[in-house]
């Protein structure tokens, strides 16, 4: 795999070579993030600096966790605290950013292919931590890591990604993701919540949910939002959950040890019903914990990694400014 | 005193009438004599060169009144001379509209000291609001001959036929010319709806948006007996059905812009706004479409859509920024390039056939004869340049072609017997 310079797709990891690699630093990150004190010097140093355009604590709180585990300094911009209300383009912001001497920019943006925009204005690595409908690359990682975690593989699964495929950044990268390490994937939507043309991506397409349920290993809820409704994309919420809803009933569908998954916030009693949220096969808990691990490797494989890029010991030594703190079972 | 004449020496004279060798003398701001070996005061050199009427732009955007950070007319019509223009229709969607005598006024005064003649479009409808028509008749009496609500399109069906059947009945012959969109189908698009759209995730627009229009306009130009003429034509569904009107001597023309002939949506895919416009850039079936109309003479014009803007404009995400391309400079050599028409037939498409629709002809676009208006431009098929956006004479830079290596290049233009473009340099 050449170098990453950015995380923009799932694309820029260069199919399954570049994927696995990433799965594969996460599991030393994962057995950082269960140590008492899990701090590494990796990116002592370096700064990393967050551009939001849109509220997500959720995302934003993950990727600063990521910085500071590996002991990277970290530095906040979010539209309501800086200029980029009074007008100032996106191109004067993210040159104002790099010049404060940023390492690495992690853009969230309502608009598709800001990060590629700032991408190209900046010297500094950029990571796309959701743009617009197009693309979620860390979120991908995360779920494809969850996956691999419950059910050993992703080669040769069923993957069902049900609800707004249209306008989901998620599901943009979790089928580039999913594909590429070889899963099936059928988009599982109504006509109006796929995209337009779906020319050149590797996926069946269903509008039958029951139908779909009993032959697949993981099924994906995305997210609704309620203004869809107003756009006369579906004519309510509760014929939407009728048709689409991970009810209670069609959970009862699912094979023995299929997996639930949904990227967050959930609307419980819309997407998914709350009883199935909480049901064991339900991983909602674990790609959440597991993003922080997934984050800290893309920033290690962007800032820290050298060509061999396998971690040194050094690396994922513990932090030695910790040590007065450091308990003494640590080490084990 | 006496005006110093100027010979245009060594050329092969194209225009309306055909191809000949010919030296063109110019005196008093018109043709004195077309013939072998003349002679003037002054000699601009046309060896190896093409001499032909002046280029005729039926869409430019000179931006004043209103966003003057962008365009201008002076710097506008600079770089129409500089692409071989001699006369252009200035687009009415300036701050305010032009949809009043007075606004008409004003482009017209601004004109004055351009550097080509500036033939200011009126809207349609006032403040382009597409609710109320605006004072056709007040504005053609001041030589307004086209009219559009261009940057959208009027809505409102039965309004549309109102302005067709007064337009019917004003002394002058005008035109109706419409931005083809439907705003209920493309609401919220900021590209092509397709493939790529998809794959980006940017809302589309259906070639369907504009198709639509198309459809309905036809329908009411024969409806009312209106002429209409359709601008920026994208999709090869919309040339299909000006086809079967014109067949059916429905009174509708048609231009494609430079950029529509060769650029496709896939383009999109850097998220550089440079590549967004409106109508967007479409497919490759499009463009072969969009050519065959060009070559059956369904299409009869080449039209700029010349759309200045800001950089800092431009360095928004994809679908903050406004559509828009510029196309002054660059109009005839990618024409020449991409269109797969002879230079005789592309410059049909670029002078004679629009300055008829725009009400220009034949001061502008006319025969190259004695007595004849001395709007010229010379042509080196031959010469090679690359495009650079920051050496154009535009106030802006928003041109999707930087780099582009191309083939040809306008040596000289005359406005009115005054040499405003030298050697590829405007004059003034
Ligand atoms: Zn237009």
């Amino acid at each position: 795999m050449a170098p990453l310079r950015h995380l923009l797709s799932i694309e820029d990891l260069g199919g399954a070579a570049g994927i696995e690699e990433v799965l594969r630093l996460t599991d030393s990150f994962v057995e950082v993030s269960e140590r008492a004190i899990p701090r590494v010097p990796a990116l002592r140093g370096k700064t990393v600096a967050s551009l939001f355009y849109e509220d997500s604590t959720r995302t934003r709180l993950s990727f600063e966790a990521a910085a500071k585990r590996l002991s990277a300094d970290t530095m906040s911009f979010s539209v309501s605290s800086s200029s980029v209300k009074k007008g100032e383009s996106l191109r004067d912001t993210a040159l104002t950013i790099e010049a404060m001497g940023v390492d690495a920019i992690v853009v969230r943006h309502s608009s598709s292919g800001a990060p590629q925009r700032v991408a190209s204005w900046v010297g500094a690595s950029v990571v796309n931590a959701g743009d617009g409908w197009h693309e979620h690359p860390t979120q991908a990682l995360l779920d494809l890591y969850t996956i691999r975690q419950r059910l050993g593989g992703l080669d040769g699964r069923h993957i069902a990604v049900v609800g707004d495929v249209k306008h989901s950044r998620v599901a943009r990268s979790d089928v580039l993701a999913f594909t590429a390490l070889g899963a099936t994937v059928t988009l599982v939507a109504p006509g109006t919540l796929l995209p337009p043309d779906l020319t050149g991506w590797p996926v069946e397409t269903s509008h039958d949910l029951d139908a779909v349920l009993p032959n697949v290993d993981v099924v994906y809820l995305l997210r609704m939002q309620r203004e869809r409704m107003t756009e006369a994309l579906v004519p309510s919420l509760r014929e939407y959950t009728a048709r689409f809803g991970l009810t209670v009933r069609r959970a009862g569908r699912l094979a023995d040890g299929a997996i639930v998954m949904h990227p967050g916030p959930m609307n419980r009693g819309v997407e998914i019903a709350p009883e199935v949220a909480d049901l064991p096969a339900s991983t909602i808990v674990d790609q959440v914990r597991n993003g922080v691990a997934v984050r800290m490797a893309v920033l290690y494989l962007l800032l820290g990694a050298g060509t061999d890029r396998v971690p040194t010991t050094d690396a994922l030594a513990l932090d030695p400014e910790e040590p007065l703190r450091r308990p003494a079972e640590v080490d084990a | 005193m006496r005006e110093t004449s100027l010979v245009i020496k060594g050329g092969r004279v194209i225009d309306a009438t055909g191809a000949r060798p010919a030296d063109v003398v110019i005196d008093g701001g018109r043709i004195a004599a077309v013939g072998p070996d003349l002679s003037a005061d002054r000699v601009l050199d046309a060896g190896g060169c093409v001499v032909a009427p002046g280029l005729v732009d039926l869409h430019a955007h000179l931006r004043q009144p209103g966003l003057e950070e962008a365009e201008t007319v002076e710097t506008g019509s600079r770089a129409a001379a500089l692409g071989g223009f001699t006369a252009v229709v200035a687009m009415p969607n300036t701050t305010p509209a032009v949809d009043s005598a007075a606004v008409v006024r004003e482009v017209q005064e601004l004109g004055r000291t351009a550097l080509c003649q500036v033939a200011p479009a009126g809207t349609i409808t006032v403040g382009r609001a597409g609710t109320q028509l605006a004072p056709l008749a007040e504005m053609a009496e001041l030589g307004v001959r086209l009219f559009t609500d261009d940057g959208r399109g009027v809505q409102d069906t039965r309004l549309m036929r109102r302005a067709m059947e007064y337009t019917t009945g004003l002394p002058q012959q005008v035109v109706l010319a419409q931005h083809c969109e439907d705003e209920g189908l493309a609401a919220g698009g900021h590209m092509h709806e397709g493939e790529w759209s998809s794959r980006l995730g940017i809302a589309g627009q259906p070639a369907e948006a504009e198709e639509l229009m198309v459809m309905r306009d036809i329908s009411l130009a024969r409806l009312t007996g209106a002429r209409i003429h359709l601008q920026h034509l994208s999709t090869g569904g919309s040339v299909a059905m000006v086809r079967a009107a014109r067949a059916d001597r429905v009174a509708v023309t048609a231009e494609v812009t430079p950029h529509h002939l060769t650029l496709t949506a896939e383009r999109c895919a850097s998220y550089d706004p440079v590549f967004k416009v409106n109508p967007p850039l479409r497919t490759d079936a499009d463009v072969a479409a969009l050519r065959a109309g060009l070559a059956d003479g369904t299409v009869d014009a080449i039209a700029t859509d010349h759309a200045p803007h800001t950089a800092e404009a431009k360095e928004q995400p994809f679908d903050q920024a406004p559509p828009g391309m510029l196309g002054l400079e660059t109009a005839l050599v990618l024409a020449l390039e991409c269109s797969g028409l002879p230079l005789e037939a592309v410059l049909a498409h670029l002078s004679w056939q629009p300055a008829a629709i725009a009400g220009l002809a034949p001061e502008h676009g006319g025969p190259v004869a004695e007595g004849g208006a001395a709007h010229l431009c010379v042509i080196d098929p031959e010469a090679g340049w690359v495009v650079d956006p920051g050496a154009s004479a535009s106030r802006s830079r928003n041109s999707p072609f930087a780099g582009r290596p191309v083939t040809g290049k306008v040596r000289h233009t005359v406005l009115a017997g005054e040499p405003v473009v030298v050697d590829g340099e405007a004059q003034r």
